[in-house]
């Protein structure tokens, strides 16, 4: 086992692209819940009117 | 007459090093109550596979190449964690999905620090122990052909138990009173059975076109859920929750402790991992609390932001501590709804979180 600090700053762009993808497929969950929770909507309200 | 004492010659002192230590997590399951069904099968396993001359290897063995060398038994445990999850707070309030997202930062800080230490594929191995959930970090590992599993599962486990004590005072670092007194009233809101159906279908595929490497996981998290949702398979699910969680998770825990043999386990690497997961903890809490704050810099809506703290899988303590240390300052804020809501979403993000791990190292 050997100490090499460069290693941190060379893996650094892991954490960059790693916690943007995160954050771009939880985006497209929420737009994905949004939509859903607006097209059901609609149907929810009219049965709850009947 | 050899046969009585053959193995008493033959103990190694490091063998009774791991009894204790298998003792010590007995105790902290039975005494302390923390995870109690994974560290007392991890720490009765412990002591078994150090047993000099043990019969007890072999049925461990076969058990642990029949369902964790092919990542099995974690996978079939998600069908029972997915049909246990109600994501109806989440659903309610998807934006709370981001501080989920946020709190994994942990994973990715401790990649870089593990990386000065350990080869990439061991140092990705360790830093999913941030996901703070125990099938991804059996799986990550376990597809890296970390040769710490051990070391990582003890750690994940352990600390997933200990997030009570580890979360409070990081929290309270970086708040102040007044942040940590923001009410965040609850607007109830329903949720359609639709909405509820396809949510589970819609993540998945989701997953599968940009993280492919985490449809395993997501996959078997989502179709548990899914039984649980459709409102037709009421048996199934409740077998999913209680049997099939509970008969996964018995041989899990004691398989896991195939890798703790003490040629394996007691190595300067063994407390340098488990200082890694901590930092990994910490620093996911960090994350979800900090991109609060920052969000809050730019909304007329102040979020808690303690419920960035929220976002650590460890589901559902995470969730709990953070209503607690809110009603702590003020009696009158519920944050209960919010905090499960974004704790639900960060048992969503650590198994997006591993597969792109998967996907960088694979």
């Amino acid at each position: 086992m050997e100490f090499n600090p460069s290693a941190f700053v060379e893996n650094l762009r892991y954490m960059g692209l790693g916690m943007l993808g995160i954050f771009i497929v939880i985006g497209v969950i929420i737009l994905s819940v949004v939509v859903l929770n607006k097209v059901t909507a609609p149907k929810l309200q009219k049965k709850d009117e009947e | 007459m050899q046969i009585l004492y053959e193995n008493i010659i033959g103990l190694d002192i490091r063998q009774v090093i791991m009894w204790i230590i298998g003792g010590i997590l007995i105790f902290l399951a039975i005494k302390k109550e923390m995870e109690p069904t994974l560290l007392l099968p991890i720490g009765f396993g412990a002591i078994l596979v150090n047993l000099p001359i043990t019969g007890g290897v072999e049925a461990l063995t076969t058990l642990y190449n029949a369902g964790i060398a092919n990542e099995l038994f974690p996978l079939i445990l998600f069908i029972g964690i997915g049909a246990m999850i109600d994501f109806g707070p989440l659903l309610t309030n998807p934006k709370l999905m981001i501080f989920g997202a946020a709190a994994q930062f942990g994973i990715f800080f401790t990649l870089c620090a593990a990386s000065m230490f350990f080869g990439i594929d061991d140092a990705a191995s360790i830093a999913i122990i941030g996901a703070a959930d125990g099938p991804t970090s059996i799986v990550v590992a376990q597809k890296l052909q970390s040769q710490y599993v051990g070391a990582i599962m003890v750690a994940a486990y352990s600390y997933m138990a200990l997030v009570p004590i580890i979360q409070p005072p990081i929290i309270k670092l970086l708040t102040t009173k007044k942040e940590r007194m923001i009410r965040m009233p609850y607007e109830p809101k329903s949720v359609s059975k639709t909405t509820k159906i396809l949510f589970p279908i819609v993540i998945t595929v989701i997953a599968g076109l940009v993280a492919p490497e985490s449809v395993a996981l997501v996959g078997f998290l989502t179709f548990g859920n899914l039984i649980r949702e459709c409102g037709v398979l009421d048996s199934l699910s409740e077998t999913a929750q209680k049997v099939l969680a509970n008969l996964i998770t018995i041989f899990l825990g004691i398989t896991i402790a195939t890798q703790m043999r003490y040629d394996q386990f007691l190595a300067k690497e063994t407390l340098l991992i488990l200082g890694l997961g901590l930092v990994a903890f910490i620093f996911d809490t960090a994350g979800g609390v900090l991109f609060a704050k920052f969000l809050n810099l730019f909304m007329k809506k102040k979020v808690n932001p303690m419920i960035g703290a929220a976002g650590i899988s460890a589901f559902p303590m995470a969730g709990r501590i953070v209503h607690k240390m809110g009603l702590k300052e003020d009696p009158q804020n519920f944050l209960l709804m919010h905090s499960m809501g974004v704790n639900v979403s960060g048992q969503i993000a650590s198994v997006i979180a591993g597969g792109l791990i998967l996907g960088f190292f694979l």
